[in-house]
């Protein structure tokens, strides 16, 4: 009788959690190489200047400190960081060099790299360096990059680096029509991915191999392995980057940053391993930050309540330089802010403005964060202006089945366009309300119980994923009857060993214990793309798929050459392969490791999408609000591992509220970054947010992939801002009290409540 | 994050400590539960040359409660207090206070001699010293002295303390039974050091009018203070809605918090109003 397997679908613990449980892990900084030094970068502390001078002749007269660079030491030209998405030449002129050159612009840009026998060492040693800048005049919001308070990019002659359009309809004539516009202004603060383990590397030089290995990628390990030969001059084959146990990415760790390469030309250039590790305070000022946008939207509505246009300009603050992915998030703002509703007319300006900070780049939903609070707050304004139920205001815009494949706005330039692939909107959304309670909890609304007051909230989202063009897995199955399944997808903590055995388990119809996935070099397979976008289970999952009917083939070639059949009538059936009563065992099947390579190409996005609903109450006497209950449905297509994507969901809606409640990288009118630590950013604990509920529908599954799965790491976080939002609203309904930024802090909600009481009283 | 090179020291005795912390001439500091000085040292925002660490000392980590009131050694730990049950009749207004520090790992090693000496604006324990108008023993070169806490508070994490002195003894006066108290902060997480925070306690006289009320605040300016006005607005009348209201607005005119990256002042100041209403409430129940 035919086995079948299904380890797909089955709330699987993960097999990395015993290892890093019992702290067997192995992280960056576990790595450690015979003979090795220890770098740390000198920052400047300058957000805008001209740099003068820098002497390191006291650093070096330190015991222990063996060479300190600086960008006059690598090469007639400081090699610069290119775009890995959306690399357009107008964006040129803003990338980063890795190490400052004639000017920095934020607090935080490597100027220098001390290289020590210790750590500690190397430290004494920066305060050692003498720097020598000249202020300019910093630009640090968008009031001062549009007044030119100072440009960063000269030749450029502006602080605007580029604007993306999002176009769908004719939204000019739309609006002239219709019988409801509301003109708004939103602003979403700078926040940041603050993943648990902070970056690092360690590189080694073997000069008579002519081999550079570096312990520490994550994310992207083979684009940035093409990135640093080719600034190093090295072929390919001559570096490989190591991917080992990585706490945490969010978007943001894997990137290619200054310190990818000046690691590992730092240990080309003293011949010796030379290792990194970023503490907070540099993670803090040196990594991605996200999400700085505010924005000017108009909405257009029928009398009936049909969502008719959206219209409006959009400034998102990108920092100092545009890296690897600086695009992203600015460029979704404007394309996603339909999200799951029929809006047929967008017009939507994006213009990227360059500032005297950190630069930017994707955090988890990126762009998408910040469109979903526009939107959603939006909505219910509109809601409350048409006095139409903002429940059913909603429902009778969400996208309906009938209607997909359906367009969202196109975008330019780096133009793209694409569609939602497959849903039953209606059916999460009613299926959100009834999990929630709505109707019953509707009583609440605006009722003072206890000193708080109480407010509801409901919105929708969706979640692309899957970003193309491929992935590429090879199969090995190992002379004993084990498999190794070798994937370009990279691990950044969300479980990807577990999900890929689970998929190659049911694939080769074999036991989820003989499969090792192994991801961890770019020696691995020929090419990868790794882990953003929501995309290694749709795409390193399906590569699996397609390698494992390659491995098949192969199994009933061998089998039948040995069993005297054709490789047709071979059967394969709980790890043999078999003909006329006669079984071959996988293990010892063959002499020699039976291998295959397959790609999986793709650019069609997958769109999860799902609909979340809160329950808060406001004290208005602190401005404090508690989150008392928070649901989240989403439809996944096809759910691999229940559990795995239950943390995920319950840890991305957390660090939603984290941006809706507490996270906020403050700069000063300087450039200044006035929170340079965990006791001044805040992070949302263990306690602050206890109630929070997360279910996974399977209604659709994705058309476009033989999974049929949906990326979905990033849904549970893209609403949430705009929940909280408009509950919070909700709850204060009384006073008007309309929040249009975020973060919601308490005392801004303070604030809030003491405008809207004076207000009311001078009525 | 790396702390500069220093020396380290353990003595035995408060004596040797002393002697130690006079040799290097302001160079040297006393490290107790290290929860506020090792982030100092790792931002090195602090560079002594030379740490004294007080864990070798004796008899400093005792809380003695008598007819004089509770005796809080320099080494008393938030979770000695914490698990200390006596201190519910004792003193529940410093039990309460405490729970509010920082989180367990931190309530493992903090003290009570460092907090003090540390002297946080925001701090719970400087807060009660202030409100309770504890008296703290210190010593030094020159021998041992007793300095009230309203002149040991000199300004932000700036106390009376000179630079070979050591803090023995925080000593809060009894505590009457029937002592009505409250004691509410607001911060953004659990844990946090609060935005604001108020400390009260009053008595009652044979005519259930207030007498003796002291009502403190941290959280609102560089040291923790005592709202004398609110005080004087207390004492000799009976807590009814009008005098709660009457009180708040006095708290918010009398203090002026600065502004920083968390909050604006008003918002401060407005909450201290907030607080100390809602505190005077709770105290009558
Ligand atoms: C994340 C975090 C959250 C926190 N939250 C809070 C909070 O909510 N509320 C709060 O009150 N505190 C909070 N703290 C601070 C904590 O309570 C500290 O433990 C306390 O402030 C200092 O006590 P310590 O024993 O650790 O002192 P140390 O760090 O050892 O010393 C602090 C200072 O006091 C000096 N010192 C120490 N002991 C003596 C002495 N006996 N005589 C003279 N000088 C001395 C030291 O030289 C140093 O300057 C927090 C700390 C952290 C890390």
């Amino acid at each position: 009788m035919k086995s079948f397997n299904s380890y797909i679908g089955r709330p699987m613990e993960r097999v990395e959690d015993l290892r890093m449980v019992r702290g067997r892990g192995t992280y960056v900084a576990d790595v450690n190489r015979p003979n090795q030094l220890y770098a740390v970068i000198l920052r400047s502390s300058v957000a805008h200047g001209i740099i003068r001078s820098i002497d390191s002749s006291e650093a070096l007269a330190l015991p222990g400190v063996r060479r300190v660079l600086t960008a006059k030491d690598l090469g007639s030209k400081v090699p610069v960081i290119p775009l890995r998405l959306q690399p357009l030449p107008q964006l040129e002129p803003f990338h980063q060099p890795v190490l400052a050159d004639e000017k920095v612009r934020y607090v935080g840009e490597p100027v220098a790299l001390v290289i020590a026998d210790s750590a500690a060492i190397a430290e004494d040693a920066l305060e050692r360096i003498v720097l020598d800048i000249e202020p300019l005049p910093a630009v640090a919001n968008r009031s001062q990059a549009e007044a030119k308070r100072a440009v960063l990019f000269e030749e450029h002659g502006s602080n605007v680096a580029i604007t993306w359009s999002a176009f769908r309809g004719n939204a000019d004539e739309a609006f002239k029509t219709a019988d409801y516009v509301r003109r708004e202004t939103f602003k979403v603060q700078r926040h940041a991915a603050m993943f648990m383990e902070p970056r690092g590397f360690v590189a080694e030089w073997d000069e008579a191999a002519g081999k550079l290995t570096v312990w520490g990628a994550a994310k992207t390990a083979w684009h940035n392995r093409r990135t640093l030969a080719a600034q190093l001059g090295l072929a390919l084959e001559a570096v490989d980057l190591i991917e080992v146990d990585v706490g945490g990415g969010f978007g943001s760790r894997g990137e290619f940053y200054p310190e990818d390469y000046l690691i590992p030309a730092a240990a080309r250039i003293v011949g010796r391993p030379v290792k990194w590790t970023e503490d907070r305070r540099e993670h803090i000022m040196s990594a991605n930050h996200a999400r700085d946008v505010e924005c000017d939207v108009e909405f257009a509505v029928s009398r009936d309540g049909r969502f008719i246009g959206l219209r409006g300009q959009i400034w998102a603050d990108i920092g100092a330089y545009i890296r690897t992915n600086g695009s992203v998030g600015p460029r979704n703002v404007a394309q996603f802010m339909s999200g799951p509703y029929c809006i047929e007319h967008i017009d939507l300006k994006s213009s990227m403005l360059t500032t005297n900070k950190t630069p930017c780049g994707t955090y988890r939903g990126p762009g998408r964060y910040e469109t979903d609070f526009i939107r959603e707050r939006m909505i219910d304004l509109a809601a409350q202006d048409l006095k139409i139920d903002r429940v059913e205001l909603r429902r009778r815009n969400l996208v309906a089945d009938a209607q997909m494949p359906y367009p969202l706005a196109s975008i330019t330039p780096y133009d793209s366009s694409t569609e939602l692939d497959s849903g039953d909107y209606h059916a999460v959304f009613d299926r959100c309300l009834k999990e929630f309670g709505w109707d019953e909890r509707t009583r609440l609304r605006g009722q003072l119980i206890d000193g708080y007051y109480h407010g509801l909230a409901i919105g929708s989202f969706i979640e692309g994923g899957a970003a193309g063009p491929k992935e590429e897995a090879r199969l090995v199955l190992e002379t004993d009857g084990a498999l190794s399944v070798y994937i370009g997808s990279s691990s950044v903590g969300q479980g990807l060993e577990t999900i890929m055995a689970q998929i190659a388990a049911d694939a080769m119809e074999m036991s989820y214990d003989k499969i090792t996935i192994r991801h961890g070099s770019t020696s691995y397979v020929k090419d990868g793309y790794g882990a953003y976008h929501s995309r290694s289970t749709v795409m390193g999952g399906s590569a699996i798929l397609l390698a494992a009917d390659k491995l098949k083939d192969l199994i009933r070639k061998t089998a039948g050459a040995r069993l005297g059949c054709k490789a047709e009538q071979v059967v394969i059936d709980g790890e043999q392969a078999s003909f006329g009563g006669e079984h071959l065992a996988f293990a010892g099947l063959s002499g020699v490791p039976l291998e295959v390579e397959a790609e999986f190409f793709n650019k069609k996005y997958t769109w999860a999408y799902g609909t979340q609903a809160a329950h808060v109450a406001v004290d208005p006497g602190t401005g404090h609000v508690k989150v008392i209950d928070f649901i989240s449905v989403e439809d996944v297509g096809r759910m691999i591992n229940p559990l795995t994507l239950h943390g995920q969901a319950i840890g991305s809606i957390v660090q939603g509220l984290g941006g809706a409640f507490l996270e906020h990288l403050v700069y000063d009118d300087e450039g200044q970054l006035l929170t340079g630590s965990f006791a001044d950013y805040l992070m949302p604990t263990a306690s602050d947010f206890p109630n929070i509920r997360s279910i996974t529908v399977e209604l659709k599954p994705c058309p476009n992939n033989p999974l049929g799965a949906k990326g979905a790491g990033e849904g549970g976080l893209i609403p949430v801002g705009g929940v909280m939002a408009n509950a919070v609203a909700d709850a204060l309904s009384h006073l008007n009290v309309q929040p249009m930024e975020l973060p919601l802090s308490p005392p801004r909600l303070w604030q809030l409540v003491e405008q809207a009481e004076t207000a009311r009283s001078a009525d | 994050m790396k702390p500069p090179i220093f020396e380290y020291a353990s003595p035995s005795t408060v004596a040797e400590a002393v002697a130690l912390l006079a040799s290097k001439d302001g160079n040297a500091k006393v490290i107790s539960g290290g929860q506020s000085l090792m982030p100092m040292l790792a931002f090195r925002l602090a560079t002594p040359e030379l740490l004294v660490d007080l864990k070798h000392l004796k008899n400093l980590d005792a809380i003695s409660i008598g007819e004089d009131g509770v005796r809080l050694g320099a080494k008393v730990r938030w979770c000695d207090i914490e698990s200390d049950a006596r201190l519910a009749v004792s003193h529940p207004l410093l039990a309460e206070a405490i729970k509010h520090v920082a989180h367990y790992q931190i309530r493992n090693r903090g003290t009570v001699g460092g907090s003090v000496a540390h002297a946080d604006p925001s701090a719970e324990m400087p807060g009660i010293a202030m409100t309770c108008g504890a008296r703290m023993t210190i010593v030094g070169s020159a021998g041992a002295r007793i300095e009230a806490a309203a002149d040991f508070f000199t300004g932000p994490l700036q106390t009376s303390l000179q630079p070979d002195e050591i803090l023995t003894e925080v000593h809060l006066p009894p505590w009457p039974a029937a002592r009505r108290w409250a004691f509410l902060e607001f911060a953004r997480r659990k844990g946090d050091f609060a935005m604001a925070g108020i400390a009260l306690h009053y008595d009652l006289d044979g005519a259930g009018r207030i007498v003796d009320a002291h009502v403190g605040a941290i959280g609102v300016a560089d040291r923790p203070i005592r709202l004398a006005a609110v005080e004087a607005m207390l004492n000799g009348n009976r807590l009814d809605d009008r005098l709660i209201a009457a009180a708040s607005a006095k708290a918010r005119q009398s203090v002026d918090p600065p502004s920083d990256i968390h909050a604006p002042g008003a918002y401060r100041a407005a909450l201290v109003a907030t607080l100390l209403a809602r505190g005077l409430k709770k105290s009558a129940v």
